[in-house]
């Protein structure tokens, strides 16, 4: 298999992450879901550094995000499908 | 370690095994510190194990203190110990808690000495257990009496993807064959609890977990906190590496404890383990030098440490294995990594594939090859302190 540039956990998780240096806004990324290794291509929207998160859906404010298929925060700022999801726009339930 | 199923360590006097033969020179309190350090350098082959308090604390957080202390000094990768401390009461104290393990122990005090000729006490006894432990040999153990634990560090993304899921294989493969484990880094379970929960043995162990759990949050988090944690949980490290919230963090954590471990018992701070063979919980700090402090003080003999951007502590008295699935650290912090698992990220390698290869390097420090963080000179020995002193 190719190097992938974006695995997922799960199937049903909203958000993959960046597994290589220097990705580039545009790139049309593999990604791969690490679940079952089935995988799918996207546009990145963004350079997204290593180890940062892709949206794999279109976000609005208060959406949840999922990863390891589980509840990971709310969405506070709209984010794209494709978008770069982190502090700007990613926040936890809990505190 | 299924196929070659032994290790060679030195098996002490309670029967414990060591995969390290430390003489180490042990303080009682900070102000013992300079004595120690100087019986260090007047006699090769011992190690001086400097640290912050010892002085005016009390209640839970002075038998913290002592428990650490004495499980240090019991740890069977030290094969004996000279411990110095400013009065005679809390060294003997010391000294009679190590010597339940049946090894060498000798305590020194400075008051009515003074430094200097403690010092010179303190190291004729030293050189005399450097001359007997440098003797011993290592024996082939079987796997069952190796105890590791675990604790990741400078996480992102890549470490619950990658390195904490190692972590996790190699519980699966060795605890059915009698290893102790143990995780724990309490504030770090925040976000993924009801899972850690129920990954308990026993409904009676997923309750303690809860309860030190529920504790942390309320006890220190509730009162302690300004604002909403985010400066601290996640680190700026962690964030900079591209985990967001605590609960992402969480998850990845609780990689480590693989898919089929369960915990037998929650432990208090540097608690030792007390049902037998398998994985425990233990109530910890998540910075990184008091939670392998605290587990070595429990007894745990070799340490496994997942770090996405590159955290590089080590312990004296337990060797600290390195391991990063995060290309870019691999690429930029080689020095600090035994383990190199970023293949993983590639599809290049499986977790099965990671997790053997953790399991080879588990033997061969067992067997005596330094860590990077040994050959580094990474000696973190650092204490927890539960409130202020009086």
């Amino acid at each position: 298999m190719a190097e992938p540039h974006l695995l997922v956990h799960h199937n049903g998780d909203n958000v993959g992450v960046v597994v290589i240096e220097n990705l580039k806004a545009g790139t049309e990324m593999l990604c791969v879901v690490t679940e079952d290794n089935s995988d799918f291509t996207m546009v990145v929207n963004h350079d997204v550094p290593i180890g940062h998160k892709v949206a794999l859906v279109d976000f609005s404010a208060g959406d949840t995000v999922m990863k390891y298929g589980q509840d990971i925060g709310r969405i506070t700022a709209s984010a794209g499908k494709g978008d770069h999801v982190h502090v700007q726009n990613l926040k936890t339930k809990r505190w | 370690m299924a196929s070659n199923n032994s290790f060679f360590g030195y098996r002490r006097e309670n029967g414990r095994v060591g995969v390290r033969n430390y003489v180490a020179i042990l303080p009682v309190d900070d102000i013992s510190n300079a004595a120690c350090e100087n019986v260090a350098k007047n006699i090769q082959g011992t190690m001086a194990l400097p640290h912050s308090y010892g002085r005016l604390q009390f209640g839970e957080d002075l038998e913290l203190h002592f428990r650490t202390i004495i499980g240090a000094g019991s740890n069977p990768n030290i094969a004996a110990c000279i411990v110095i401390g400013i009065e005679p009461g809390w060294t003997q104290k010391i000294v009679d808690g190590i010597a339940s393990t049946g090894k060498p122990v000798a305590g020194f005090s400075i008051e009515q000495n003074g430094d200097i000729n403690t010092i010179a006490a303190a190291s004729r006894t030293a050189k005399e257990f450097v001359h007997m432990t440098s003797e011993y040999q290592r024996e082939e153990c079987p796997v069952s009496d190796l105890w590791v634990s675990t604790k990741c560090g400078e996480s992102d993304t890549t470490t619950g993807l990658s390195s904490c899921p190692t972590v996790g294989n190699m519980y699966d493969k060795l605890l059915p064959e009698g290893i102790y484990g143990c995780f724990g880094e309490t504030s770090e379970i925040t976000g993924a609890e009801h899972l850690c929960r129920d990954r308990a043995a026993t409904p009676e162990a997923g309750e303690k977990f809860m309860q030190i759990w529920q504790s942390y949050q309320d006890d220190v988090i509730e009162q302690f906190k300004t604002s909403d944690l985010s400066e601290s949980q996640p680190t700026k490290g962690n964030i900079e590496g591209g985990l967001t919230t605590i609960e992402e963090k969480a998850l990845g954590n609780l990689e480590k404890i693989g898919r089929t471990s369960t915990y037998i018992d929650a432990l208090g701070p540097a608690e030792k383990p007390e049902m037998g063979p398998g994985l425990y919980f233990m109530d910890t700090s998540s910075a990184a030098a008091e939670c392998v402090t605290l587990m070595a003080a429990a007894g745990y003999v070799v340490h496994t440490f997942p770090t996405g951007q590159g955290n590089v502590v080590g312990n004296p008295i337990v060797p600290v294995i390195k391991i990063t699935g995060n290309p870019r650290t691999v690429r930029t912090m080689s020095e600090h990594v035994d383990v190199d698992v970023s293949g993983v990220l590639r599809r290049e390698m499986t977790i099965d594939e990671a997790g053997d290869s953790l399991i080879e390097m588990i033997r061969r420090t067992a067997n005596g090859r330094m860590t990077a963080a040994e050959a580094l000179n990474h000696r973190e020995f650092v204490m927890t302190k539960l409130y202020r002193s009086a």
